[in-house]
This record gives structure tokens, sequence and C-alpha cells, in this order.
């Protein structure tokens, strides 16, 4: 079963319904026993850094999920906001990130004739074709996105799909049983599909 | 690379849906479920549904209904009509739907409105919307209560003051192309999208897909939405839900 960790930041019924439509079971959750018998965990993130950040400080679930990802194994994904909550801070607020990983998120830089946030469908690179997590995921995959600041992470993270949108940017990161992806793969038709798969079959 | 978002824009009258002509004479396409999973099965981009009589009628939104819609959606869907007060935004939320369609000038407050719910959920949820009408004399003006009632805000003031608010979108509506399927009015996307840096989704009167290119290459717009085109096939009208991706990504 995979717990999909709720700590009231909007939409998570999506993801949940992706995961029903390839077969697998799912629980959003704030309940420390789901999370500490769940197989995998997803840790979702919308709107503002720092209020994710506080609001899942304020569940006190962060020991628990921590014990589970480093002591234990289990496998995380972190998307979108949570995919930038893995990172050391952002430059959309004050408040420290988990710190998961070597990354610093970015706002993207105010450009002529590109609009802030990036919103829409986007073609993703891999640079790292026989990972796992992005198995069956073809030169067409594309994927939705909405965000207004980036993943950069350092060497010791792994970028497993790259993205442009007037500076290349990483689209998914990983280190070990712990994986982000900036865009929403609930959202992102037959490729998101993929992707949730790859990660709910046991990729990491 | 990145591609405009092409998306159909669905309007519910009742549990049915329905297309108009420059807001009126509205006919029957089927039902919303339906159609929703036909677009979904054909990869639309994102999806805008509006409930066209919720104001009107001063009701809440078919929070059962939008949940069901919700569910045949494998990409991003806005829901719009009868928003007033920030905890519909967020029973709408958690109906399944990732962002909120707020028409400005359809309630006192709606500019709390979106201040709040970009507060809470952030602003690439909330999406300011405008319906605009071309009048003789006083050229574009901004109109409330479903394009009945002409108002006196300045388009780009307003555009600007949405996105002040937290709009994080601003959807236009082009009252008078509605449903013609002629063509774009492009000096109006331009003015709008020159107005505001958040991005521009232009709808009424999308008929080919070049009218979808012009909106984006000539009149600046970021996405561009379009309801006959993707209900209606041939001269007569007839209803057919229609969607390609490939035909599509290249404009």
């Amino acid at each position: 079963m995979i717990a999909i960790v709720d700590y009231d930041i909007g939409n998570l019924a999506a993801v949940s319904n992706m995961l029903r439509r390839i077969g697998f079971d799912s629980v959003i959750t704030a309940d420390p026993e789901t999370i500490a018998a769940a197989d995998k965990l997803i840790l979702p993130g919308n709107g503002h850094f720092d209020t994710c950040m506080r609001n899942i400080r304020a569940t006190g679930l962060v020991p628990l999920i921590e014990r589970r990802v480093f002591e234990e194994g289990t496998p995380l994904l972190g998307i979108c906001v949570g995919a930038q909550m893995l990172g050391t801070s952002s430059e959309e607020g004050s408040e420290p990130g988990l710190g998961w990983f070597d990354m610093k998120v970015r706002r993207f830089p105010k450009r002529e004739g590109l609009r802030v946030p990036h919103m829409g469908w986007n073609q993703v690179t891999r640079p790292q074709p026989g990972h796992p997590l992005v198995r069956g995921l073809g030169e067409d995959a594309r994927f939705y996105f909405v965000h207004s600041y980036y993943l950069d992470p350092a060497a010791s993270v792994t970028t497993l799909l790259g993205c442009e949108y007037g500076l290349p940017f990483a689209a998914a990161v990983g280190k070990g049983n712990i994986a982000g992806v900036q865009f929403h793969p609930e959202k992102s038709h037959r490729f998101g599909k993929q992707f949730l798969l790859n990660f709910a079959e046991g990729a990491l | 690379m990145y591609r405009p978002r092409v998306i159909p824009c669905l309007l519910l009258r009742g549990h049915g849906l329905v297309k108009t002509r420059k807001f009126k004479d509205a006919v029957y396409v089927g039902d919303p479920v339906n159609a929703v999973r036909i677009f979904s099965e054909k990869e639309a981009d994102e999806l805008v549904i509006l409930d066209i009589d919720a104001s009107k009628e001063g009701r809440e939104p078919h929070y059962e209904l939008i949940e069901e819609i919700a569910g045949e959606c494998l990409m991003p869907i806005g829901y719009g009509g009868g928003i007033t007060s920030l905890a519909q935004v967020k029973r709408l939320i958690r109906s399944g739907v990732e962002k909120v369609v707020v028409n400005s000038t359809a309630a006192l407050g709606s500019m709390q409105v979106i201040g709040d719910a970009a507060a809470a959920f952030g602003s690439q949820a909330v999406v300011g919307a405008i319906d605009v009408r071309r009048t003789m004399l006083k050229g574009y003006r901004i109109m409330a209560k479903s394009a009945t009632v002409e108002t006196s805000l300045k388009l780009e003031e307003h555009c600007r003051a949405l996105v002040a608010a937290g709009a994080g979108e601003i959807f236009l509506n082009d009252v008078d192309a509605d449903g013609t399927m002629a063509g774009f009015d492009l000096k109006l996307i331009r003015r709008i999208a020159d107005s505001v840096d958040v991005p521009v989704v232009a709808c009424g009167g999308a008929g080919t897909v070049d009218h979808l290119s012009q909106a984006i290459r000539e009149g600046g717009a970021s996405a561009v939405a379009a309801g006959s085109m993707f209900v209606f096939h041939g001269k007569h009208r007839a209803v057919l839900i229609n969607y390609n991706p490939d035909e599509l990504s290249g404009i």
C-alpha cells in the first residue's frame, strides 16, 4: 500500500486516482501508524514552499518519515513542491527544506518572452535512460508542469529527467530510494501513468 | 520542447453540457462526464469547465458532478462558476480540480476570494476570468453577470488588479466571438497579454488550428481555449467530441 502524506495542501485525490487506474491501492493519510506500515510514500506539495514546509513540520511526521526512508529504505517520491522540499532551501521563501538532497530551488530568471510560471506540457530528456524510474518513457515523453521555481541539484543527486524552459533544469531527481519530480505525473496522461507505474512497481 | 496549451472549454447548464453563441442560444451537446472521459482519452492538454448558471442562480457549484468529472481527468482541470468564498474553493479543490476560475465581476468581494484562494493553494490554482465585449462608442468593455451588464472597469488596469490580488493566470473570454468559430480578436488578446506577465488564456472565436496558432503567435496568448471547435463537426455543427494532439502540437 502506498501512503500519500496528507498535510493540508490541496488536491491529493488526483494522485490516488491515477494510482488506482494503474492498479495500486493508496491512502491519503496523516496517520503515523499507516505511514509506518506503508510500502511506499508519496510526498505531494502545492503552493508556497514555506507554507508546505511549515505544514509538514506541524504534523510532527517528519522524524517518522525520515526513519522510514533512511533507516528502513522505504521508497519515497516527492511531487512538485514535494520534490523541492527534498532540497536545502528555496528562493521562494526562508524556511529550510528537509535537506535530504544537496539541492537548491531557484526562481526562473525574468526574461523577455518567458512567462513565469512555467505552466503546461513540456518534453523531457532522459540523461539516465537505463534508470528503472524512467523505464518505458520514449523520446516523445512529456509532462505537465506548473512552477515558478526549479530544482538545481548538486552532483551528488542524479538528474533522472531533464527539461528546458529558458534554461535547462532537472525535471526528475533521485538518490537511492528517494526521488522527486517537478512535474505532475498524476496529471500527465499515459506518460504520468508510466512514471507512477515504475515507482509503484518497485523501481527504487 | 514547450508546447502552448490547447484547452477545451466546456459549459455546464444544469447537469448537461451546452455550447453557446455570444453567450446565448445554448445548444445541448451531451453528458459532461462522458465528454470529459473522451477528452482525457484523446490526451487533451487541460480542461476548463464553466457552470454558466451558478452565479445567475446564486447557488453552489455541483460538487458531486465536479468530483465525478475530475475523476475522469488525467490532465489538469479548472472549474468556474458561482465561486464567492474560500470555503467553496476548498471544497472544489477537494473535489479534484487543480484550478478555480473566478470571474472577478461576478460578485462583490470576488477579489477577496482570489486573494484568499491564492494564499491557501498558491496562485497557480487561481485563474482570474474576464468577459469582454466590443461597443460602438466606448471600445472594449468588461462585462458582468454572464455578459448582460456592462462595467466601467478598465481593461488593462483590471487585469493587473487580478494578478495583484493573486491570480496566476488570466482567462480572457471574448463574448462577441464566442461560438462564431470565425477567429480570435488578436488585438484584444495582445492588449491583455502585454498588460500582465502571467499566462493569458484566450477563449472565443477558435474555428481552426490556424486560429489557435494566431492567438499564440500574433496575439501573445500563452494558451488557447475553444468550445465549438472541439464539440462540433462540419458546417451543420453536428455534435462530435474531437481533439487531435498531433495536429495541435505544431501551433
